[in-house]
């Protein structure tokens, strides 16, 4: 419970009130259950047009359980009206109630067909905007939450967590509403022909409900001891794929090949195992099956003369009782099934409750176009669950100033750069551009005046072109052209495959961090912005798109505010003023000659640089 | 990302040719399972059959005369009593052995065919891992394995269907003909409907699949790149691009909704209508006496069981070409040939100094000409450092030397012996290589050191303390026994890339490549490392540098541009070459912070 004491702690003194961090959206236990009936309830008030699908679903379940009914009750009013009569063969009644039959069931075709067609699209309309909702939700939730997250989780929220729900919607919840009606149908049709003998078929049936949950239960288990080997056996194999060449060179197949083989061994065993259970459900059923129709034609025999049951009732019954067992058997198979999709959509709808942090102005204030002034003044930041990230942070960085920030990892540097973005917002303190309260910029005037480069140079797959034009989708190729042009990186796009219509890959991955970062400068310089954050790459950049980086940056910091966060010794040493952090506080201010004499954090620095370039 | 099963068009015919193959291979690996599986789906379906004449049994010899004319028959009613228990028994033991042994058939299967697939991942040549993606790798493994041996399941069930249709016909038959003709309208109108249902739903599903992918892409990369999206305010823009996205899934879904609705009700009804004729039918013999109520339930209960089995038989034609194609791609793997020779060389060479020697080297990728005739010697207790911009051909060198890729033209000589005359044992004793990639696998630190290899305690300590790595590794929790990537074990970069400089140094093998492996070692430690390294001089070393640092502490410089050697000496002598001096200034500024 620690993680909990932790987000009570971190929720900004909101006393009373407990919300919900992002962190405590990733996965825990599988046994986290919420009850099933607060899950439905916060469900259909986040998707109310679930109330018109259940009604459908009722209407469905009603037209086929009419459709299984109407064969025993055929055979029932023919064996005892039309044949088994004094009068001998009545022709004329059979044909009648065969017609009427013939035409129930054709009726329950078409409407079955026409209710499920409504169905299916009230479900999938309703996961849609779900599913577009938390993605909108999320896209919406800060920076740092997006960080704070394990990676992957909020991907799963959008994508797995609802694939689960919407097969839950096609089989699963159908299931439940059409079986219930079927069962309490067909026990309401036996009851009318004989009430003994249903309740001689519910004693036989009851004890399949524990012994269902039991193999159930067993069977949920055996899978995650599956879903765990076969992790463990793509990890090996991952491990054998990815280290090929130390494996090859080292001679490491054998050894490597024992432990695939392991690996394999032990998921094979373990899908068996799990397997068994399946295995079991079936004979389970078939025995309780046989166990009812034999003891109602036995108690029939016994009874029905003196409770004055007929022959045709009686067979009827037994159909019945045959009825019975398949939506038993189906809502034991949906058990787990509506557990896992339970506890997947409330995983969903807490994303929900996860408060947006940055909340843009309605009408905002614009900026002026030209270099920005910023005055931070007593900032302060932290993560919802982590500790102080940065401490009473004042600063002022004149218009047109050309800023380094450095520290070590985990100094806060990067931290404050994204505070002065917006891409999260202080615990304390102010940030104030051209004199203006940065949480009162039009949002849109923002996106367009203060422009970050990220680190890694993150694009989508992708042409350049379509990177560049990202945030400036009004604006064409030969802007984008342009862009490049007005950077001196020409000669660059040149060397490239097919220019500006060079695909980057996944990610950008078919260019090198270097190039992506040119394309985000490119993309930067389309924008115009009045401040410039470049977060520059900490791996390394080969020494030609290195001199390209540079003179690029030369160029597009021209007429405006730069700062940097830098990881190189020519950045610090080339920019106006440096910014040294440590643990989250504003250590040394100055130009590099000044900082180097002081002897402080930033001399340190710069010397375990210079030994790492300049050694002799 | 797999293609969808259906885009690539293969015949419907050829599709059941290539299924059957499929099946007769998984049948040639488990000959025993499928078999009992089989004979459980025909024990299920003689059983479900003989459960129908049961019944009729119990309706003319105990339920008529009881409730018609009142005179119970108690002996009748126990065997009725018993061989309908019996008869269930036998069902549900079908059912299990079935469904338990197409386990093992299907598992089976999949293990035999995944160990195919590992075997060939340990021994195809490092040319093929060059050009997969271990993402594509490992589908092999995971998806396409899981879809290839899907057809399985069905399988027997199948079989027993076929054998239900023929063991229900012959009943019929016995019952009355014109009872079983009933039956020969029925059937084939079942099968029928259940095939072009099969067969249409195949598109439209396999598009939800990749709707479904699509989509899941694009969240992903939505989610990836969120600084980007933010900091350019592109929110709303990457809503609506999921909403076009989620809308095909959902499109494609009600496709496949609708074929459900006009195929499933009609499915499950269709043996009603066939009760209906029977009624009519029944009735009217019962009437001529040549049939009896009994004989009229047992035919009704019959056709209540043919529904489900049928559909489960369609479900296993909708599957087969999904397998097909999956196991399609998983052959592409198997029918690799490994045509790269074990080592046999039995050539020894003496240990005391080896040089190595590389003469006219060549090397081509996709014709392209990556290394052109390169010529040198490194003598024992030398450092020489390869410098040269980026994709210059110098990890291939590397590549090459460890054997992992053959030249296409020219030799490496050790000792002056080409490689591959060397005894290997010799040569992976003697010769050693730290890739540019620190890879650590998921086992302990001493494991990672040794890699399979008969080393002691003492010379896995001299190995860490010459990588600089002791000092780390002692305060791991466990010491070297530490298991690496478990919770609250990380290590930095050059941590790791000392332990894996500490896998090539055990056992102080005489020649040492270091492929650019002390990138994110600190300068400090890397010149101790190298000291270390240099004080015994019967070692030949070799570096790929990409730091000035590193350059600097080498005896001598071999300088690649565009394929070739464009200079040799030492630092100050290249310093004249203008394409060595750009690159090494660019070094200069490209140092780091940390």
């Amino acid at each position: 419970m620690k993680q909990e004491r932790q987000t009570r702690r971190a929720t900004r003194g909101e006393v009373g009130q407990v919300i919900p961090a992002i962190s405590q959206l990733n996965d825990g236990s599988e046994d986290n259950r919420t009850g099933a009936l607060t899950v439905l309830r916060r469900g259909l008030s986040v998707s109310p047009e679930l109330r018109s699908g259940a009604t459908i679903t009722v209407m469905m379940a009603l037209i086929v359980a009419v459709g299984s009914l109407a064969i025993p009750i055929l055979i029932q009013q023919i064996l005892d009206q039309g044949l088994n009569t004094e009068t001998g063969l009545r022709t004329g009644f059979i044909y009648t109630s065969c017609a009427i039959a013939l035409g129930i069931i054709t009726f329950v075709i078409f409407a079955q067909r026409a209710t499920y067609n409504r169905l299916v699209k009230v479900a999938e309309t309703t996961i849609l905007e779900l599913r577009i909702r938390v993605f909108h939700h999320l896209q919406k939730l800060s920076l740092a939450d997006h960080q704070e997250a394990r990676k992957g989780i909020l991907t799963a929220r959008v994508t797995s967590d609802i694939e689960t729900l919407s097969q839950f919607a096609q089989w699963g919840a159908i299931a439940w509403i059409v079986d219930s009606v079927i069962i309490i149908g067909t026990l309401l049709v036996m009851a009318i022909y004989s009430w003994q003998l249903t309740i001689v078929v519910i004693a036989i049936y009851i004890p399949i409900i524990p012994i269902l949950k039991a193999i159930q239960r067993q069977q949920f288990l055996k899978y995650r001891d599956v879903r765990e080997a076969v992790s463990e056996t793509l990890g090996q194999a991952s491990e054998a794929v990815t280290a090929a060449p130390v494996i090859r060179s080292y001679g490491y197949e054998d050894s490597v090949r024992e432990k695939l083989e392991k690996a394999n061994q032990s998921q094979y065993k373990r899908q068996i195992k799990a397997h068994k259970f399946f295995a079991l459900l079936a004979p389970v059923m078939d025995i309780f099956s046989a166990m009812a129709i034999a003891g109602v034609i036995v108690a029939g025999s016994y009874i029905g003369p003196d409770i004055g049951l007929t022959s045709g009732e009686m067979i009827a019954f037994v159909f019945l009782t045959t009825i019975l067992i398949a939506p038993i058997w189906e809502l034991g198979e949906v058990l787990d099934q509506t557990q896992t999709a339970l506890a997947g959509w409330w995983k969903i709808l807490s994303v929900l409750d996860v408060p947006v942090e940055v909340v843009e102005p309605g009408i905002g204030k614009k900026l002026a176009e030209g270099p920005l002034e910023i005055r931070v003044d007593q900032l302060n930041f932290h993560y919802r669950t982590g500790g102080t990230v940065l401490h009473d942070i004042s600063i002022d960085i004149p218009a047109g100033e050309n800023i380094a920030v450095v520290g070590e990892t985990g100094s806060g540097k990067t931290t404050f750069v994204k505070l002065l973005a917006r891409l999260a917002d202080p615990i304390a303190g102010s940030i104030l551009i051209n004199g203006i309260p940065l949480k009162e910029i039009d949002t849109a005037t923002r996106h367009d005046s203060i422009q970050i480069v990220p680190q890694d140079g993150f694009l989508f797959d992708q042409t350049i072109c379509e990177n560049v034009l990202f945030a400036k989708p009004e604006l064409n190729e030969k802007d984008v052209l342009q862009a490049f042009e007005s950077l001196g990186l020409r000669w660059w796009l040149q060397k490239l495959p097919n220019g500006i219509y060079t695909e980057t890959g996944p990610r950008g991955e078919r260019l090198s961090v270097g190039e992506r970062q040119l394309v985000a400068l490119a993309r930067a310089q389309l924008a115009n912005p009045g401040l410039l954050i470049l977060d520059e790459a900490t791996s390394a950049v080969d020494p030609e798109t290195e001199v390209a980086l540079v003179s690029a940056l030369d160029q597009l910091s021209q007429g405006r505010t730069t700062i940097s966060v830098a990881h190189r010794l020519s950045t610090a040493e080339r920019a106006d003023s440096i910014i040294v952090f440590d643990k989250g506080h504003i250590v040394e201010t100055g130009n590099h000659e000044s900082l180097r004499k002081q002897n402080g954090i930033y001399a340190g620095l710069h010397e375990s640089w210079i030994g790492n370039t300049r050694i002799k | 990302m797999n293609t969808p099963a259906t885009k690539k068009e293969i015949p419907q015919d050829k599709h059941l040719r290539r299924g059957l193959d499929l099946i007769k291979r998984s049948f040639k690996i488990r000959p025993a399972s499928h078999g009992i599986a089989i004979t459980g789906a025909c024990l299920f379906s003689i059983s479900a059959v003989a459960l129908t004449r049961v019944l009729g049994y119990a309706t003319d010899e105990i339920i008529i005369p009881t409730l018609d004319q009142n005179s119970l028959d108690h002996r009748q009613l126990w065997i009725a009593f018993t061989l309908i228990i019996v008869v269930g028994m036998s069902r549900g033991l079908g059912a299990f052995l079935r469904r338990y042994f197409l386990a093992g058939a299907r598992y089976g299967t999949e293990l035999v065919w995944r160990r195919q697939l590992f075997n060939q991942y340990l021994d195809l040549p490092m040319s093929f891992h060059r050009k997969k993606s271990p993402g594509e790798l490992l589908a092999h493994a995971d998806n396409d394995m899981m879809i290839a041996s899907l057809a399985l399941m069905p399988l027997a069930f199948t079989v027993g269907t076929f054998f239900l249709s023929i063991v229900a016909l012959i009943n019929l038959f016995l019952i009355h003909p014109a009872i079983a003709c009933i039956a020969l309208i029925l059937f084939p109108l079942l099968a029928g409907m259940n095939q072009v249902y099969s067969k249409r739903v195949i598109t439209p599903a396999s598009d939800v699949q990749e709707a479904v992918g699509n989509t899941s892409a694009l969240v992903h990369e939505s989610f990836d790149g969120i600084l980007v999206v933010k900091s350019l305010g592109r929110s709303e823009q990457e809503v609506q691009r999921l909403r076009a996205s989620a809308d095909q899934i959902r499109n494609h879904r009600i496709s496949v909704g609708r074929l459900r609705a006009i195929f499933e009700p009609a499915i499950y009804a269709l043996p009603n209508f066939g009760v209906i004729g029977l009624l009519m039918v029944g009735t009217w013999l019962i009437d001529k006496e040549s049939l009896t109520i009994g004989e009229l339930v047992s035919a009704i209960a019959l056709f209540g069981i043919l529904a489900f089995p049928m559909r489960i038989a369609g479900i296993f034609f909708e599957e087969l070409p999904r397998s097909v194609v999956a196991l399609d791609r998983i052959d592409e793997i198997l029918q690799l040939e490994i045509n790269q020779k074990k080592n046999t060389g039995t050539n020894k060479i003496n240990e005391a100094a080896v040089n190595l020697k590389i003469e006219g080297l060549e090397a081509r990728y996709e014709d392209q000409l990556i290394l052109d005739n390169i010529n040198f010697t490194i003598t024992s207790g030398e450092i020489v450092a390869l410098v040269g911009p980026t994709g210059v051909g110098k990890s291939t060198i590397a590549d090459m030397i460890g054997g992992l890729q053959k030249p296409s033209a020219g030799k490496v000589l050790l000792d002056n012996i080409p490689l591959e005359a060397i005894d290997s044992q010799q040569r992976n004793k003697v010769l050693a290589i730290a890739f540019q990639e620190s890879f650590l696998f998921a086992d302990t630190v001493e494991e990672n050191i040794l890699l399979g290899r008969n080393f002691n305690n003492d010379d896995v300590a001299e190995a860490l303390e010459t990588a600089q790595a002791a000092d780390f590794v002692n305060e791991l929790p466990n010491g070297i026994k530490t298991r690496l990537g478990e919770r609250g074990v990380t290590l930095s970069g050059g941590q790791r890339q000392r332990i894996t400089l500490a896998r090539a140094l055990v056992g102080k093998p005489k020649v040492i490549f270091l492929d650019d492996s002390t990138s994110s070692v600190d300068p400090v430690i890397e010149k101790r490392i190298l000291d270390n390294l240099r004080s015994h001089s019967d070692i030949t070393l070799l570096i790929v540098a990409h730091r000035l640092s590193t350059i600097k502490l080498a005896d001598r410089i071999i300088f690649f541009n565009d394929g070739k050697i464009e200079g040799t000496g030492t630092h100050e002598e290249l310093m004249n070459i203008h394409s060595y001096s750009t690159l090494v200034k660019a070094y200069e500024t490209n140092g780091e912070i940390q």
